[in-house]
């Protein structure tokens, strides 16, 4: 049998790929039926309920748990961080870390024995001011996170004799005095929680030494490592289920320790346990994205092209004391010469973990601020000065790309019709509007991914893989590409997907989910049809070669008498299925194949008004434009940018993490307080998936994160479009935006 | 959530009866959509909940002979909403739209909606509504706190939506208990207090009370509007809010209630500005003006300048929406959400 050769079919040959298909697990999803983990119950099991700590910085010293025990119904009480009796004191730097679980018959009696707690707790003094960098400094909370300059060749080389120091910053100085604009700004993004509808949590039992999760996961197939090196088990004895999820961002990679927690309580109890977390838990502990903040000079030439960036960003990614990456200021754009630095600030604030795109939201939020600012200042077209700055970005061979999305993004916003100078809006009596872009990248290269199909002689057809549908649609993904490649409808298929007991998928973290099912699915349906092929050939009297498979029918090309039905042809296979199992290997076969590659460019424009009386911002109209390789499900492709927008207004106009400036307790960790937008907020969405057959013949390539990206920055630079006032802090409340129209003011 | 009994009388005397059980702190039920999150986080922890659902006499809404509207405790915002007896009443109605919340509207009561626990997160942490005799705002997050009547301990602004505009209408109550056969009446505005000492409630009812019905004066020719000035489209709270009720007759205002919201540890009634809007004539500078007068003597806490602002814009929008002129801002005059009616069958000709 020859070798066979996986590639995409050509565009006007595919029947499903690229069309708009329905999820296949939409219906069950609507009607409430379908089971998400915190759906499980389990017959006897015992529900946990923690208590997390009320202060941002504290010791530990004691817990007394006699008051807890004896809460009818509290069967065990488990330490979790605080220290067992006898144990030195434990400090805990982030307020909500879970102390101590309580295991009981019911929620009432698990909530009653939590507040039957009694901890006594030192009070250490907090730190939570992010923005703040000379009262880090003051509080010996910074902490260096990189930096460096790059200067352009042309510059030359300091002499033998010369300082390089002195040498840099006198070219730095230099190229600021000659440039005809400068800029100084200051700029900045809360930090944010991933806010999962579903919050992270478990329900497990153990059958002997096995240990059978139930857990909220966007990495099935690697969890049960987690559980396994936890409690000194190996990952053969973890078996992690997840066929719905309400929600990930980046935040469920692990089991983290409150599984583990549930395990262990499991196994002294001998049974079965339902851990998740409060919503207060989940936005406190379960997940955040760093701030950032920066200040920036900048200086362009005559036609607004930067020459100079010099910029020093900070914030906090919590009490392990991160920010937003070196590396990712400037953001896309990289001028020819260019200083940065970042710091940390070690807060008491959870740690944060990947929140979609990790760094590239808030690197684009404190890049491209500062060069619409340079618009503003030369009161030039903001298109224009992103279009003359594509002449220095990071890959360059985008520039092209760039560019035709932006005049397509502009086409579709109107801009010609609606742009204006910053601050030159008309006025409708308090009202001023404004426009905005922002541009970004993204890798997106597929993950691994095994993928086991098996064919039954009566042409049943069911796949197997350990990946996860994080609501993005990948189940149907995962079914269009068998379907496509076998010639069948797509409910003539089985895909099965959610268990770590199926072959091996990487996590969706990255934007790496549908390239690599689509690598793995792809291949494991060509291998089959190559073997069903053959059997057909000899049956036919035809070469395989000559074979296609579309309608449910496997012909012979040209003759349309010469088929046979795939049921027919499957009933070839003999007694038993036919079963391939096919992998995509990232090390192995590369990140660019026939089938999936990487490296996507987007960009984002937004239409806003704003109550200059209020502060009040409003979406009248956001744009997407992104390219995205080969599109597998045209309208879940859309439906992911359709939330990337709604995510980003929802971080430049809502959500934040506020903590008490006096205590460091995030106080508004409830959804009743945590605000978030609502769909009278989000204006006119327009997705537009860019898709040149150039674009197309480069194979799949992850669209979950690079949506996500530019819209935050889209929406600064369109308030200050319309203002003529940069706020400089993201999210953009009520306050925040008559704060800066009043400091403006003077 | 603390376990406790739960009772659903069918009639006022039984429900006052069992919220006066001695010994034993019990609350009131209508909606729960206050309520039950509360429970939830054990910020209340009742050992008995009376549900007041159930209880025929606090179902309905009707008029007395003098013309007052009766609204049930056990009446549901949407409810209202849809009863044509409700039309003159123009600012509560505008409220109960502003709560754009399918949910909100149809769970949610009146009454239960007059009573919601604040929004201040001390308060909903378990600090208590003084939070450390209000040092723990002061030193805070105060941005969502009180400009007005906030220099006592009290910190927090009525988490009332409804509050202002029924006041300005000139709203009273019916309260039973806690005797047996015990009847109050009051004004609305009379419910409210700022409290000035940990324990005391942000309003006057006595253990074993419950407000039964909600009565609406006659409204004749009045004209009025509210205006809540909304981060979002959500059930979230307004930043600010303002309701006004004028009796304006040959282009000039007679008598003016203005009654502000969530500035203040109670719906925050400004009397002299309302006194000096009498004899004036509704512009944008008049409204402008008393919009500047209702916040006379605001105090900014850390951070919560921005509010006063807000407080004066609120006014001065209700002020010109009532009056049918443009308001301004982003979302121009009021939408006018088509109402459901119940309408006669058409006789067939």
């Amino acid at each position: 049998m020859a070798e066979v050769q996986y590639s995409w079919p050509e565009n006007h040959k595919t029947r499903l790929l690229g069309k708009r298909v329905n999820r296949l697990d939409g219906m069950v999803k609507s009607a409430g039926t379908a089971k998400y983990t915190y759906d499980i119950n389990l017959p006897n099991q015992l529900i946990v309920h923690a208590l997390g700590c009320p202060h941002a910085h504290c010791r530990v010293l004691s817990v007394d748990t006699s008051a807890a025990e004896k809460v009818p119904g509290v069967v065990l009480v488990k330490h979790i961080k605080a220290p067992k009796a006898g144990e030195d004191p434990v400090e805990i730097e982030a307020d909500g870390t879970l102390l101590v679980a309580v295991a009981a018959e019911s929620e009432a009696a698990a909530a009653e024995g939590v507040a039957k707690l009694k901890v006594e707790y030192e009070l250490l003094e907090p730190f939570t001011a992010d923005d703040d960098l000379e009262a880090a400094e003051a509080k010996d909370r910074t902490r260096p996170r990189g930096g460096g300059i790059s200067l352009d060749e042309a510059l030359g080389e300091p002499g033998d004799d010369e300082d390089i120091e002195e040498w840099e910053e006198k070219q730095i100085e230099k190229l600021f005095a000659d440039a005809d604009y400068v800029v100084e700004g200051d700029y900045g993004i809360d930090a944010i929680t991933h806010c999962c509808l579903e919050p992270h949590g478990t329900t497990l039992h153990w059958e002997g030494d096995r240990l059978k999760a139930h857990l909220s996961t966007q990495n099935v197939s690697g969890t049960d490592d987690g559980f396994a090196g936890a409690l000194n088990l190996t990952a053969d004895d973890v078996d992690v289920h997840c066929d719905y999820i309400g929600g990930g961002f980046g935040s469920k990679f692990q089991p983290n320790y409150w599984g583990i927690a549930a395990a262990e309580i499991a196994k002294a109890t001998g049974r079965p346990v339902k851990f998740m977390l409060n919503r207060e838990q989940e936005l406190k502990v379960a997940g955040n994205r760093p701030s950032g903040f920066v200040h920036v000079k900048l200086g362009a030439d005559e036609s607004g092209v930067v020459q100079i960036w010099d910029s020093h960003h900070w914030g906090t990614s919590g009490f392990n004391g991160s920010t937003v990456s070196v590396n990712s200021v400037p953001y896309v754009f990289v001028p020819k010469n260019y200083r940065r630095k970042a710091t940390g600030i070690a807060t008491n604030n959870e740690p944060s973990v990947a929140w979609r795109a990790p760094n590239h939201p808030q690197a684009c939020a404190l890049t491209q601020t500062a060069y619409d600012d340079l618009a503003a200042k030369m009161q030039a077209d903001s298109l224009d000065i992103f279009l003359r700055n594509l002449e220095n970005i990071d890959s360059p061979e985008k520039a092209p790309l760039y560019a035709e999305q932006l005049r397509i993004a502009a086409d579709l916003i109107n801009w010609q019709r609606h742009w204006h100078p910053h601050g030159k809006s008309p006025r409708k009596g308090s009202v001023v509007e404004g426009l905005g872009i922002a541009i970004h990248t993204w890798g997106g290269a597929a993950n691994d991914s095994d993928c086991r199909l098996r064919i039954h002689p009566d042409g049943g057809v069911e796949s197997y893989c350990g990946t996860q549908d994080l609501g993005t649609g990948t189940r149907t993904v995962c079914a269009m590409v068998l379907a496509e490649t076998l010639g069948l409808p797509v409910e003539a298929v089985k895909v099965n997907i959610g268990s770590s007991t199926f072959p091996f998928s990487g996590a969706s973290g990255g934007s790496t989910t549908v390239g690599a099912v689509s690598e793995s699915h792809r291949r494991a349906a060509q291998d089959a049809l190559a073997q069903i092929f053959e059997l057909v050939a000899k049956k036919l009297e035809v070469p395989a070669d000559q074979l296609e498979a579309a309608g449910g029918k496997i012909s012979v090309v040209g003759y349309s008498d010469k088929e046979l039905t795939w049921k027919q042809a499957c009933s070839l296979i003999g007694i038993k299925p036919l079963e391939v199992n096919s992998s995509y290997k990232r090390q192995q076969q590369g990140r660019t194949t026939n089938l999936s590659s990487s490296n996507v460019g987007g960009c984002q424009m937004a239409h806003v008004a704003v109550d200059t009386d209020t502060g009040l911002v409003k979406i009248k109209r956001m744009v997407a434009v992104q390219n995205v390789g080969l599109i597998i499900n045209r309208k879940t492709a859309e439906s992911q940018v359709y939330g990337a927008l709604i995510m980003s207004i929802a971080g430049a106009l809502f959500e934040h993490r506020i903590n008490d400036p006096k205590t460091g307790v995030f106080v508004n960790s409830q959804m009743d307080s945590y605000r978030l937008p609502r769909l009278g907020d989000i204006g006119e969405l327009i997705v537009h998936l860019h898709e040149p057959e150039s674009e197309r013949a480069r194979g799949v390539i992850g669209l979950g994160e690079p949506p996500v990206i530019s819209g935050c920055a889209a929406i600064s630079n369109a308030v200050c479009n319309a203002t003529g006032v940069r706020v400089p802090t993201l999210p953009f409340t009520p306050k925040r935006v008559l704060d800066a129209m009043r400091t403006a003011k003077g | 959530m603390k376990r406790f009994h739960y009772a659903q009388p069918r009639s006022e005397q039984e429900a006052v009866s069992l919220l006066a059980t001695p010994g034993k702190e019990t609350v009131a039920l209508a909606g729960g959509t206050d309520l039950v999150g509360l429970l939830k986080r054990m910020v209340v922890t009742p050992d008995l909940v009376v549900n007041v659902g159930e209880i025929r006499t606090l179902q309905d809404i009707d008029h007395d002979a003098e013309g007052n509207l009766w609204i049930g405790a056990a009446v549901h915002l949407d409810e209202f909403l849809r009863d044509r007896r409700s039309d003159p009443y123009a600012s509560a109605k505008q409220v109960i739209q502003g709560i754009s919340s399918i949910q909100l509207q149809a769970q949610g009561t009146l009454i239960g909606e007059l009573l919601r626990r604040p929004n201040c997160w001390y308060f909903r942490d378990g600090h208590g509504l003084l939070a450390k005799q209000g040092t723990m705002v002061i030193e805070g997050a105060n941005r969502y706190h009180a400009i007005l009547g906030n220099r006592g301990p009290a910190k927090f602004v009525n988490a009332s939506r409804l509050a202002p505009a029924l006041i300005s209408l000139g709203a009273r109550l019916r309260v039973i208990g806690p005797e047996p056969d015990q009847e109050t009446f009051l004004d609305l505005a009379d419910l409210y207090r700022t409290p000035t000492s940990e324990g005391e409630n942000e309003n006057v009812l006595a253990p074993g009370q419950l407000v039964s019905h909600l009565i609406l004066p006659p409204h004749g020719n009045r004209i009025s509007a509210a205006y809540e000035v909304r981060h979002g489209e959500g059930p979230d709270p307004p930043l600010a809010s303002a309701a006004v009720s004028l009796d304006v007759r040959l282009g000039r205002v007679q008598e003016a209630r203005i009654v502000l919201g969530q500035v203040a540890p109670v719906p925050w009634v400004a009397a002299e500005a309302a006194a000096h809007f009498v004899g004036k004539t509704i512009t944008e500078e008049s409204a402008e003006q008393t919009g500047v007068e209702s916040v006379a003597g605001a105090i900014a806490l850390s951070e919560n300048d921005y509010k006063i602002q807000l407080a004066q814009v609120a006014v001065k929008r209700a002020i010109l929406r009532a009056a049918g002129l443009e308001t301004g801002g982003l979302d121009g005059p009021m939408p006018q959400r088509p109402v459901e009616r119940q309408t006669e069958p058409t006789p067939l000709v």
